[in-house]
């Protein structure tokens, strides 16, 4: 593991996705779930991006996935893995594979959430295999 | 209605240029604007429409169709990446048949090289878009989004990065034959996957080249077409689809050709076994392997097999791709690829590429464009022509 840590970007807080945030704080992952088709879906929008009902509601996951692809960054200074995790409650996310060896990474392979500080925002999810 | 021979391609053009510190972006668009009239035998109070993306400095068309000195009565600037132009061939034809204009004339410039810029490594931010807080903060770059796809298509089908490295081997067997490549070494399959590793599983040899220049394409009314001294290309049919997570159902290894491409082919009448010549969009190998599958070229999944031992090499294989060396060898300007995709499948049917890389007889030509990423959100592009 690099002992340098990668910067992480600040994510902007939108009044739409403001839960999202504060719950991070808290850390909590929230997925958006649609009431009137029953769908999670991510990123979160107020309007279901499959039924286009309003009545989507925030609920917490289980914060337990797995890898669905990763790819390990090499030419930049500190190296990282980028990932899509896809979640227990069906949806992928976007995100980074933490506190392990990055040569170890697997598709398939079970991880749990981790929150990370951001550069003068909130948390961020990020994944470790568990 | 159909575009189906409404339209034709009179002029393409590429900029032979490949770094350019001394020129700046307009007049780059400038000069390929000059170029494709030249190649057409148009002139510039001829066009009545005008098509061009965000490569466009400042309100696209608003302040190029002002620099340009042009009065037009049509103009689009939709942008779709990189796919954009062979999109905008789609829709000048539509405009054509529609009697919005009769001489459509498209641009493309850049100067990424000059500029110095980083575009596979660095992050690049298209405005404030609304997945951007759940992106950005985990290091989305272009190479790492489209390693991903790769990293899925192994797994899910076995693809192996020696399979990937064909499609660069036949870029470079193509790229040898053109001056104005910025790659003209022919490389084999054990120096694609022993060139330094960017993002797994795409090497340095996986991705394309980074290049300044531009290209411009003029679209025309049968009549005007026919008028003129240059071979017949006939746009036969043209497909277009945005491609995107799916509200976090994710198919990394499916893109935006799975719906462009039968768009395009059903308004075309034809099947992929009839096409003889396939520009197809190579931003990395992984790029090229997935469009073909989508286009319907080879079974999904059956891509690596299908790009294997020089299957994509003109004179050699069944699918020549790329003859001009592609944006893996010859030119990507301006980080965007499809332009130059329309230019070299014209050549082709005008029996104007190079002797070396030459198809046959070559009347019936695809390209495909992909632009964006395929990591997250992508548009494609599909173009059917036919040397009449």
């Amino acid at each position: 593991m690099s002992v340098k840590e990668r910067k992480i970007p600040a994510p902007t807080v939108y009044p739409e996705t403001q839960v999202y945030w504060e719950a991070a704080v808290q850390g909590k992952l929230m997925i958006k779930r649609c009431a009137a088709c029953g769908e999670y879906h991510h990123y979160p929008r107020s309007i279901c991006p499959f039924c286009f009902s309003d009545k989507t509601e925030w609920r917490e996951a289980a914060g337990k996935g797995e890898i669905y692809t990763y790819s390990v960054m090499r030419r930049l200074e500190i190296p990282y893995a980028i990932a899509y995790v896809t979640l227990e409650e069906g949806v992928s996310m976007m995100t980074n594979i933490v506190d392990c060896d990055l040569d170890t990474i697997r598709i398939g392979q079970k991880v749990r959430v981790v929150f990370r500080p951001s550069d003068g925002g909130p948390p961020v999810p990020m994944f470790a295999p568990i | 209605m159909s575009i189906k021979g409404k339209a034709y391609i009179a002029g393409v053009y590429e900029h032979p240029i490949r770094r350019a510190d001394d020129k700046s972006i307009p007049q780059l668009h400038a000069e390929v604007a000059k170029g494709v009239l030249a190649d057409a035998g148009l002139s510039k109070n001829d066009v009545d429409g005008y098509f061009c993306a965000s490569d466009a400095p400042g309100l696209g068309p608003i302040n190029m169709v002002d620099y340009l000195g042009l009065k037009v009565r049509h103009v689009d600037s939709t942008d779709i990446g990189g796919s954009s132009y062979v999109m905008h061939v789609g829709h000048a034809a539509e405009a054509i048949a529609a009697g919005k204009c009769n001489v459509a004339l498209i641009t493309l410039a850049g100067r990424p090289k000059a500029d110095g810029m980083a575009t596979g490594t660095a992050p690049r931010i298209f405005g404030l878009t609304p997945d951007l807080p759940f992106e950005f903060p985990f290091g989305p770059v272009t190479v790492n989004m489209y390693g991903m796809a790769a990293m899925r298509h192994m797994h899910q089908y076995g693809t192996t990065s020696e399979q990937l490295a064909w499609i660069r081997v036949a870029a470079s067997h193509h790229a040898q034959h053109n001056p104005h490549a910025v790659m003209r070494d022919v490389v084999t399959v054990e120096e694609v996957v022993n060139s330094p590793m960017i993002s797994d599983p795409l090497h340095r040899l996986d991705c394309c080249v980074i290049s300044d220049g531009g290209g411009a394409i003029i679209v025309t009314r049968p009549e005007i077409a026919k008028s003129l001294k240059r071979p017949l290309v006939k746009v036969l049919g043209a497909g277009e689809a945005p491609k995107g997570q799916m509200g976090g159902k994710l198919d990394l290894t499916t893109t935006a050709a799975a719906w462009s491409g039968p768009a395009a082919f059903e308004e075309a009448g034809v099947k992929p076994a009839d096409i003889q010549y396939a520009s197809i969009y190579d931003s990395f190998t992984i790029t090229v392997l997935l469009q073909l599958e989508d286009l319907g070229f080879c079974k999904k999944g059956e891509g690596g097999k299908f790009v294997s031992d020089g299957n994509l090499i003109s004179g050699v294989g069944k699918l020549p791709f790329n003859t001009d060396g592609g944006g893996l060898c010859n030119n990507h300007p301006s980080n965007r690829g499809g332009l130059t995709k329309v230019v070299e499948a014209v050549r082709q049917l005008r029996n104007e590429a190079h002797p070396k890389v030459q198809v046959k007889n070559c009347a019936l030509a695809l390209a495909h464009g992909t632009g964006g990423s395929i990591g997250t959100r992508h548009g494609g592009a599909t173009l059917i022509m036919e040397r009449e």
